[in-house]
């Protein structure tokens, strides 16, 4: 090829990718816009955020709003609420959908096609169709209000099995059988061997568990409506409706609730994306 | 969907059968006892407690009324003879599948998006990827509050800015029609993220030899984006439609935060899960709300089984 040839390509490729950072840039500022609009209300006075036209910086920085979310709403308890059922979620659903995809994956045992096959038709049934007997369930067992009411039914999961089941069909016999010649029993087998060679799947459906369980709605709005027993999302749906026009406020607030997950799937961004475009693992 | 089911059969068989190691054989054969059943054992009771079962009483359900004093009564199908005269199902079904529409025209951005992003020596791609990737991790009720006073009639931003181009923009939230075009905008909002992480792997795995082969019989980078990336894209294309239409029928917590419980244009925006729980919850009319849930299962059911009867005329899988 020759020289110029080879200049007018780089031209061609340097052309190209100014109209996708000018098609990616614009897309992506639209994309954060409302966040950067919110960062910036959170910041102002209520008089400030109703002005037209808008004004786009405090006259003066409003840090107190963030301060006054404790008052208006209890943050403190919601927030409290919101990070035990993530964790108690996570906890469970890794401990108990990977014992369940493991013996799905490499155990055999008599009608393990059938329970497998039941167990996974849930995946197509939408949530609606469990939740008032759920509700029913933990009304009955006087968790209405409780962490343990929110968490229960999410400490188990049809997705989560099948997601562990993929993971473990994938990884190699031998390790395996050299263990079960060294007279390992199954159980350390699979929390020796197996646990440590299924990181990414435990990953995945980690992050995936995180994410439902921090951001739901309709469970904990029906089972703990109470302002000490709220996670933060039903916490921020009350707020609104009670404080509706103090938009500072809802705005400081809203941020405040987001901000962990936030922080931490951007400061994890590569395993979260990895661990999501797996969970869309065929 | 149908694929896990299928395989599932198949591949156990497979690995052990075809390998002609006889201590592999032997190994198995033994079996391993009493073990999956404790590995098994608390899922499958959770799983039973809390959704099996659940699933035969709400279909018991919606075949009963519930008193006042609770103790349901055997009604027969009378709810679903009130679905069909019920004049918001139809209105309810048609906001949800206006919703899911608006947002699927997330797939084809997502494909152009994803497209730009994967350009050979592209600078910031990775700083691209996390801007459209905030949304999907944000929590809806918390980003719907933040729409609500973005959609403000009297002083949001987007109002404010139709202002400038001569627009009186509407009341949004509070008006039949632009209630749900903003809820919609919202969820595309929302959804984009996690079509390209899906589509963007797609791409990944399209061989670069092929775009080569493409630029040697002189293709244009356009049609080459017609002719190689979409068709080979397809199958990421088909997953991300049926998991979108899905998810759109789910449609509840935007809802319930930008719009709220007492909002006017509340019945001609509604969704049909905001009716299930509306009946369940707030009107304690738990078995007509259980026939709204089944009316729901069938709907997904006949949808996602069209998507995969049509799929053989449009996906290509290599």
């Amino acid at each position: 090829m020759s020289d110029s040839a080879i200049r007018a390509g780089r031209r061609v490729k340097r052309g190209r990718n100014a109209i996708a950072h000018v098609v990616l840039g614009g897309g992506g500022l639209l994309m954060i816009a409302p966040l950067i609009y919110q960062v910036i209300m959170s910041i102002s006075t209520n008089a400030e955020v109703q002005s037209i036209p808008p004004t786009f910086w405090p006259s003066e920085v409003q840090w107190h709003n963030f301060a006054d979310v404790f008052t208006v709403m209890n943050f403190g308890s919601s927030l409290r609420v919101s990070v035990l059922i993530t964790m108690l979620r996570v906890v469970g659903q890794v401990i108990l959908c990977s014992l369940a995809g493991y013996a799905f994956a490499r155990m055999r045992f008599r009608g393990r096609g059938a329970i497998l096959a039941v167990i996974l038709s849930i995946l197509m049934v939408p949530g609606q169709l469990f939740l008032i007997p759920q509700f029913q369930i933990v009304q009955n067992l006087g968790w209405l209000n409780t962490i343990a009411g929110i968490v229960a039914p999410g400490l188990f999961s049809a997705f989560g099995v099948f997601l562990m089941r993929q993971f473990f069909m994938g990884l190699p016999d031998e390790l395996e059988d050299a263990a079960r010649l060294d007279g390992a029993n199954p159980f350390q087998i699979f929390s020796k061997i197996m646990m440590p060679l299924a990181a990414n799947g435990l990953w995945a459906l980690a992050i995936i568990t995180v994410l439902w369980s921090w951001n739901d709605l309709l469970w904990p709005l029906v089972i703990a409506s109470t302002q000490d027993a709220a996670p933060l999302s039903v916490g921020l749906a009350n707020l609104q409706g009670e404080h509706a026009n103090n938009y500072p406020i809802l705005m400081a607030a809203s941020l405040m609730a987001m901000a962990p997950i936030l922080i931490l799937f951007i400061a994890m961004q590569k395993k979260v994306m990895a661990g999501i475009g797996r969970s869309g693992l065929k | 969907m149908s694929n896990p089911t299928t395989e599932l059969r198949a591949a156990p068989e497979a690995g052990p059968e075809e390998k002609p190691a006889p201590l592999r054989r032997r190994l198995v054969a033994r079996g391993d006892g009493a073990w999956p059943w404790l590995f098994i054992l608390p899922t499958v009771f959770g799983i039973t407690v809390f959704y099996l079962w659940p699933i035969i009483q709400t279909f018991y359900y919606s075949f009963t009324k519930w008193g006042v004093f609770g103790g349901a009564k055997f009604i027969g199908l009378d709810n679903y003879v009130r679905l069909f005269s019920d004049s918001s199902i139809p209105q309810s079904l048609l906001n949800t599948i206006i919703y899911t529409l608006i947002v699927l025209m997330g797939i084809p951005i997502a494909v152009v998006l994803s497209a730009l992003m994967e350009s050979p020596g592209l600078k910031f791609a990775g700083f691209y990827r996390t801007l459209y990737f905030i949304p999907y991790i944000t929590m809806p009720a918390a980003v719907g509050i933040v729409w609500r006073l973005v959609f403000n009639g009297d002083f949001g931003p987007i109002n404010w800015f139709l202002s400038l181009l001569g627009i009186e923009g509407p009341y949004w939230t509070s008006t039949p029609g632009f209630a749900l075009a903003a809820v919609a905008t919202v969820g595309l909002w929302m959804s984009l993220g996690f079509n390209l992480i899906i589509i963007g792997a797609g791409l990944r795995e399209i061989p670069q030899e092929i775009y080569e082969a493409a630029e040697m019989d002189g293709a244009s980078r356009l049609r080459q984006f017609f002719s190689i990336t979409v068709p080979l894209l397809t199958p990421s294309i088909f997953f991300v439609s049926v998991v979108t239409v899905i998810s759109g029928f789910q449609l509840f917590d935007l809802l319930y935060v930008m719009m709220g419980k007492a909002n006017l244009a509340m019945p001609q925006t509604q969704s049909l899960v905001y009716i299930f729980y509306n009946h369940a919850f707030l009107e304690n009319d738990k078995g007509y709300a259980a026939a709204v849930g089944i009316l729901i299962l069938l709907i997904i059911a006949a949808l996602t089984a069209v998507q995969f009867r049509v799929q053989r005329k449009w996906v290509n899988y290599v």
